[in-house]
């Protein structure tokens, strides 16, 4: 009996929150902030600065949403998430969308109820190893201590990836990224692996650079994007085409330093006019005012100009294009037309 | 006849005391080479703590405090080993005040100076009593000045107690004890439930008197661990004493209460609770409700500092011989009597070591909210090494961190030891 009562309540308390959250977008005007999830600190992807002003490429997409919705950049309440706070802060109301590099996975998606609503950078696993130990390929790495962060998809991507080659490993368990450059550099294990990105920030911090190489093989997918709840649409195209703006402003040539001209008068590439507005109903169907894309472009500039600032191979980190470049580069990024 | 005496008609002169007995050179001899044992031990724990210096004191003494990226630090250094402490002059401010806006951080300040002076009162006994009507006022100042806002929020919260109170005081010679306290509460609550709210914005609009109001994901770093810790510190020790009496109660309701919370509490790991607090909270309350994160996690903190504070004054009193129950008893003195005035001051005495170390243990679990997201000291040196320039850097942060953590433990323990030869009354 009270077990029911139990069950009954909590799918009441389910029912009314997907009540509530059908209209993230009227309620994000209403309070005036948008509430972003973003990680405690991945470096290039989200980290508060000495200001206390979070930045990052994680971060760009919130306040490029935020730009575009509420017509200011800052209007935005970034609440730091752990890898296991995350989706319940998403599913539970406490942020409107959640851009905290988490892979886009069939179970996520399906199972926990989100929908991804876009991916804005493509990482995949790879390893590190000391040049020391002279090995050139992943396939040589038969015996080997791995240390791997617990708990995450990588793990399971490693233990796939040396039974699908026939080879065994020792692995050396760490909690946290900087425990595993420590344990790595202190020599506990001969390989770190984890997602390619966060290997080149992780190698960028060393000492002797040139003495740790990244293997080429990059044995996962992982697709990151933004995600918002299931079942609200709108505010999920809203986020989606916010992205899509950023890559096919940087297709179409729309930069941060163009944007304000081409956006003040209709001009002779009609893509263009529909994207930044000045032609056709776009932002109207969104429910945002026509000028939403111009906006999210004139906060840090299109996706290319912000993988530039954060992770790009300007910065520290140092990250090529790679799989990130437009497709008409040779790379995965590829936003549906603006019609 | 003459007659000899064989007794000193004059004092002889005092000698010095031997030169190795006395001094520095004494106090040496005596305390650290009193036996060829301790002579050893004495050579081998210096030799150990000169090794320990020569190691550490040039990674310590490093001339990198300018640097802005561990870059620069290892520049500066040279390949020479040395700490990078630049990170502490850039984020200091942050590890203190997390991200609280910096041109009000005079407000965390005034509330952290203001809890000193709320709790001398209490603590030491030279301080007039007259402070103590501040240390009253101090728990309805603090939310104040570290959350803003308009001031009669606070105001009309303190009201409600002293509506309470009064009515207690009114109704006691009239109704008796249990009805007087029971109306005090009753009123109290339906004061705070019905009336506050409208009384404090009627108020407001009246004389608007506000500071800034500051959101609670603003608060990180040591004000953070300070708030959580001081508010549940100050909170668990009278919900504990209440506890601890509830479970020695003759009252069957009473009993099985405080037993049940206290099991129940005490058998959960305080990360539960915390992940209760931020998660499943959540997604039980009615959508919009916006029920504040670090208000939760105080909650939290506190019933789980509670419990066992419990336990630590349930042991004192459980070690006073049951003589002095009857004593009370036999004075005729009333239960509250007989607790306030004999059982209470011989049973706390008894526990403070444990309630300081409670207290100790409380303030080192706040760090254990930065599981949930909260910016904590721990949780900001994640997020400081994050900024590519200070990816890397590990030992400064936590070292930084954990000094600041032992001046605070420290201090505390050191406090309890000074009550303890205070409130000393036996022989020793």
């Amino acid at each position: 009996m009270t077990k029911s009562v139990f069950v009954g309540a909590l799918a009441l308390a389910c029912v009314s929150a997907g009540i509530a959250a059908a209209g993230t977008l009227d309620d994000v005007k209403a309070r005036g902030k948008l509430n972003c999830g973003v990680a405690t600190g991945v470096p290039g992807f989200a980290a508060p600065d000495a200001n206390g002003e979070w930045q990052g490429f994680d971060v760009a997409v919130c306040r490029a949403v935020a730009a575009a919705v509420l017509d200011d950049p800052s209007a935005v309440e970034f609440v730091p998430t752990t890898g296991k706070t995350r989706f319940t802060a998403l599913a539970s109301g406490e942020i409107d969308m959640l851009a905290r590099n988490t892979t886009w996975t069939f179970s996520r998606d399906v199972d926990l109820k989100f929908d991804f609503v876009g991916v804005n950078y493509y990482d995949g696993q790879g390893f590190m190893v000391p040049k020391e130990l002279g090995v050139s390929s992943a396939k040589e790495l038969d015996g080997a201590t791995v240390c791997i962060q617990t708990g995450t998809t990588t793990e399971l991507n490693l233990a796939d990836f040396f039974r699908v080659n026939n080879m065994s490993y020792e692995p050396v368990p760490i909690e946290t990224n900087a425990e595993a450059q420590q344990q790595y550099l202190a020599g506990a294990c001969d390989v770190y692996t984890t997602d390619a990105s966060g290997l080149a920030a992780t190698r960028a911090t060393f000492e002797n650079v040139a003495d740790h190489v990244i293997l080429p093989e990059i044995i996962s997918k992982e697709p990151l994007g933004p995600l918002v709840r299931h079942g609200d649409n709108e505010w999920g195209d809203l986020v989606s085409w916010t992205l899509n703006a950023l890559v096919a402003a940087e297709e179409l040539g729309v930069t941060s330093a163009n944007v304000a001209e081409l956006a003040a008068a209709a001009g002779n590439n009609p893509e263009i006019n529909r994207l930044l507005g000045t032609e056709g109903t776009l932002g109207e169907m969104l429910g945002v005012p026509a000028d939403w894309a111009v906006k999210a472009i004139s906060v840090a500039g299109n996706y290319g100009e912000v993988f530039e600032k954060n992770i790009g191979e300007t910065t520290p980190i140092g990250l090529a294009r790679g799989l990130n470049a437009q497709w008409t580069s040779g790379g995965l990024l590829y936003s549906p037309p603006f019609r | 006849m003459v007659q000899i005496n064989f007794v000193r008609s004059v004092m002889e002169e005092q000698q010095a005391p031997p030169a190795a007995t006395t001094g520095f050179l004494g106090w040496i001899r005596q305390n650290l080479f009193s036996s060829p044992l301790n002579a050893i031990l004495t050579l081998l724990s210096l030799g150990f703590v000169a090794w320990l210096l020569a190691h550490s004191l040039p990674w310590i003494i490093s001339p990198t405090w300018r640097a802005t990226s561990l870059n620069e630090c290892r520049e500066i250094l040279m390949g020479e080993g040395g700490a990078c402490w630049g990170v502490i002059r850039e984020r200091w401010l942050q590890l203190m005040f997390g991200f609280y806006p910096s041109e009000l951080y005079w407000r965390p300040i005034l509330a952290f100076l203001l809890l000193l002076i709320a709790v001398a009162p209490i603590l030491f006994t030279g301080v007039p009593r007259r402070v103590l009507v501040f240390s009253a006022v101090y728990p309805f100042l603090m939310p104040w000045l570290l959350w803003g806002g308009p001031i009669w929020g606070p105001v009309v919260a303190g009201l409600g107690f002293v509506i309470g109170f009064y009515a207690h005081q009114f109704l006691k010679p009239i109704a008796g004890g249990l009805a007087a306290i029971l109306t005090g509460v009753l009123l109290a609550i339906l004061w705070w439930l019905f009336l506050a709210g409208p009384t404090a914005s009627a108020l407001s609009s009246v004389l608007p008197l506000a500071l800034q109001s500051v959101e609670s994901r603003a608060f990180g770093g040591f004000m953070l661990s300070i708030t959580i810790g001081v508010v549940a510190i100050a909170l668990s020790l009278p919900i504990g004493i209440v506890l601890a009496l509830g479970r020695q109660s003759n009252l069957l309701i009473v009993r099985s209460l405080a037993v049940g919370f206290i099991e129940f509490i005490r058998g959960v790991p305080l990360i539960t609770l915390l992940f209760v607090a931020s998660t499943l909270l959540n997604i039980f309350m009615p959508p919009g409700t916006n029920f504040d994160i670090v208000l939760r996690v105080i909650i939290m903190v506190t019933l789980f500092a509670s419990a066992y504070m419990a336990e630590v004054v349930r042991g004192g009193l459980a070690a006073l011989p049951k003589g002095q129950y009857e004593a009370a008893d036999a004075l005729g003195l009333d239960f509250w009597m007989a607790n306030r005035l004999i059982i209470m001051p011989q049973a706390l005495k008894i526990s403070i070591p444990g309630i300081v170390s409670t207290f100790i243990g409380v303030f080192k679990d706040t760090t254990l909210v930065s599981i949930i997201g909260l910016l904590d000291p721990l949780g900001l040196s994640n997020a400081i090494r994050a900024d590519q320039a200070w990816n890397g850097i590990v030992w400064e942060l936590y070292g930084f961190i954990a000094l600041l953590f032992f001046v605070f433990c420290f201090s505390m323990s050191r406090y309890s030891m000074y009550l303890e030869r205070k409130l000393q009354t036996g022989h020793r």
